[in-house]
């Protein structure tokens, strides 16, 4: 490190010297930080960039070699072909979507309601065995869904749940609950479970104790816990595809995904979908974010 | 209002014997403290009482009837936590009010109830902050509101007083038996400070690991402790040991002093003992026939009187002298003891000889 002469030997106390040239170190490190990480985040938002761009050029522009970056005509045509169906009525795309949104929405609050008071009981209460118990739910996440989708269909065509929203609404739930277990153990843990304590001897019931009072305290938690469950089910494609054939049932990510396949592929429809697709989870994580970063840091805030 | 009775409770943390057969008799309408060094199971006491500990063995009887399966809600009693358990998100008019919503009362009742209280307890001003804008002392006494608001069958109180600063702690200690005396009731009050539990209950009980050593008045566990932990655990300065036998019509100690017999004891010649003796029943003015030989050690002036440690060959004695006591390290001097107020235990069991002739 260049440090000069002056610098080296004055006199002052090492107190004071330590933090300037931590200071200038550090000018110099985020220099260099902000290039990199506007590299990265160049690398990193150009195929979103693109697709962004693709969705709102004409078909003509879309297919221009040298590519088009910023002189072509705008247009919000393909948003129409996503939501409008060619006879008029709806689109199969906006369909998708639909069924995307309940199958989301049903399956991370089935495991939420289920997953909460799980959660709340594994830290609170002498369960016998519970580190294994909560091994075992855990382990139910290790398995990639690929393995188990083929055991599932099977089983699912004997139920006859294949191409049925409730049999997505179900496995998304199933793979959701111990996610939402593993989450909210950790958050209840933070909260002293004294509150319930002196609750009951308020004389409300355990449960009153623990809705009146600890619940509104893990509502944070149950957010960021919600919003982890709800990128997984309105993203998950494996499942989707095997366990879904009919436009009614489909979710999202098959629906866009079969769109490229035919002779030829609608590029700026593509595009718009994705934008579509992707802006639910960014609004929806923008609208949260207090309490995301509130949930991930609820153990240095409290206490 | 209500007697608390325990019988024989147990309960293990793992390797941890919380509560070794703990049990209390609490009359009806007495301030009873549970007294107790850190870790002596007092809280654990407290929240067995309450129905909050899952028990090994024992059972809890509330008004002579055996709750020991009861909720917490049902067994009608009110406690105030050693961390306080005020509701973060509630202001101290709520965590007042709690008890009183659970039960259902109409809200004139509640205002009317937390205003009595937090007149009593002078936090009229706090009512509308929430507890992380207070202090904690003031936490505190929200706390104790919250517990008295309502007439239980009994107050559980665990440490109540042990955060507030010396002059708080005092000034609260007078209030609580004052209210402990105009609002009545049963209080199961725990604390590790001997100070309190003698200046505050009617009866105490001491508690040591689990077990409980003695139960008493503050003048006989003081008096009379059964044994030599309590009597050095209850008191201030501690009391000093000094090993000795007994021989003949004297007392012989293991340092070579001997000292007159007490009348009182009938213990055998050449057993064990332990020679129990507090500093205000030793002084250091003059020489004579019950006087031990010592050299002065150290001086700790108290403003009100000045603690003389005397170190007895290898053995220390604290005496209780003039605030205006003065003398130089390695002084000799006689410590002139009170053997009526001595106390004598078995150097083997600990447990105090008995004071039949006394
Ligand atoms: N939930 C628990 N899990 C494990 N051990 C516990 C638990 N509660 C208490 N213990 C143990 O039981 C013993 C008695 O604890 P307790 O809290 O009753 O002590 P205490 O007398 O209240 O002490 P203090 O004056 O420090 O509050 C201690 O050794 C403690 O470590
Ligand atoms: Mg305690």
């Amino acid at each position: 490190m260049a440090v000069s002469v002056d610098e080296a030997v004055s006199a002052g106390p090492g107190r004071d010297h330590t933090p300037s040239r931590r200071r200038r170190g550090g000018r110099g490190r985020s220099v260099l930080e902000v290039a990199l990480l506007t590299v990265l985040a160049v690398v990193m938002l150009f195929p979103v960039l693109w697709m962004i761009e693709t969705s709102i050029k004409e078909n003509r522009d879309v297919y221009a070699i040298p590519a088009k970056f910023f002189d072509f005509k705008v247009t919000l045509d393909h948003f129409k072909d996503v939501f409008a169906g060619s006879g008029g009525g709806r689109s199969a795309l906006s369909v998708s979507f639909l069924n995307s949104v309940v199958v989301a929405g049903v399956s991370t609050a089935l495991a939420t309601v289920l997953g909460v008071p799980a959660a709340w009981a594994y830290s609170r209460f002498s369960v016998k065995a519970k580190k294994d118990q909560l091994f075992f739910i855990l382990s139910t996440r290790f398995m990639p869904p690929v393995v188990v989708v083929i055991p599932i269909f099977l089983m699912y065509r004997q139920l006859g749940l294949i191409d049925n929203k409730l049999g997505l609404i179900l496995i998304y739930t199933a793979f959701n609950v111990p996610f939402t277990i593993w989450m909210m153990k950790g958050f209840v843990d933070e909260v002293p479970a004294e509150y319930e304590d002196a609750a009951m001897l308020d004389g409300y019931t355990r449960l009153q104790a623990f809705w009146k009072f600890t619940l509104p305290l893990l509502l944070p938690g149950i957010a960021a816990t919600a919003v982890f469950a709800l990128i997984f089910s309105w993203n998950e494609f494996v499942f989707a595809i095997f366990l879904t054939s009919s436009d009614s049932v489909r979710t999202a990510p098959p629906a866009i995904a079969g769109l490229i396949g035919g002779t030829t592929i609608d590029w700026g429809l593509v595009a718009a979908a994705s934008v579509v697709f992707a802006l639910p989870v960014l609004v929806f994580a923008y609208l949260v974010r207090k309490h995301l970063v509130a949930g991930v840091t609820l153990g240095a805030v409290r206490r | 209002m209500g007697t608390v009775a325990v019988h024989g409770l147990r309960k293990s943390f793992g390797k941890v014997q919380a509560l070794d057969g703990v049990t209390l008799d609490v009359p009806d309408g007495s301030f009873f403290v549970v007294l107790g060094p850190s870790g002596a199971g007092k809280t654990t006491t407290l929240r067995a009482i309450a129905g909050l500990e899952k028990l090994d063995a024992g059972s809890v009887h509330l008004d002579g009837r055996d709750a020991t399966a009861d909720t917490p809600a049902a067994r009608d009693l009110a406690m105030v936590f050693q961390s306080y358990a005020l509701y973060p998100r509630r202001t101290a008019y709520e965590n007042i009010a709690s008890p009183l919503r659970a039960r259902r009362c109409s809200s004139s009742e509640i205002a009317a109830a937390v205003e009595q209280m937090s007149s009593l307890l002078h936090i009229e001003r706090l009512l509308q902050r929430r507890p992380a804008q207070m202090s904690g002392g003031e936490m505190q006494r929200v706390a104790l509101a919250r517990a008295l608001v309502r007439r239980p069958r009994a107050f559980l109180m665990d440490e109540p007083l042990t955060n507030l600063d010396l002059k708080l702690r005092v000034e609260m200690r007078t209030e609580l038996t004052r209210i402990h005396r105009s609002l009545g009731g049963t209080f199961v009050y725990v604390t590790n400070d001997q100070v309190e539990a003698l200046s505050m209950a009617d009866r105490v009980a001491v508690l040591k690991e689990g077990k409980v050593q003695q139960v008493g008045t503050p003048a006989e566990v003081y008096e009379r402790p059964a044994n030599q932990w309590v009597a050095g655990f209850v008191g201030s300065p501690a009391i000093s040991l000094l090993a000795c036998r007994a021989e003949g019509d004297r007392l012989v100690g293991a340092e070579g002093w001997t000292l007159p017999r007490p009348r009182w004891t009938t213990a055998e010649n050449g057993r064990p003992l332990l020679l129990g003796l507090r500093a205000e029943d030793l002084s250091v003015e003059r020489r004579g026939d019950t006087s031990l030989p010592g050299e002065l050690y150290g001086l700790e002036p108290l403003g009100d009187r000045t603690v003389v440690d005397v170190q007895v060959g290898t053995e220390m004695l604290k005496v209780k002298a003039r605030p205006t006591f003065t003398g130089t390290p390695g002084e000799r001097l006689h410590v002139t003891v009170d053997l009526d107020r001595a106390h004598l235990f078995d150097a083997g069991t600990g447990l105090a000889l008995s004071e039949s002739g006394r």
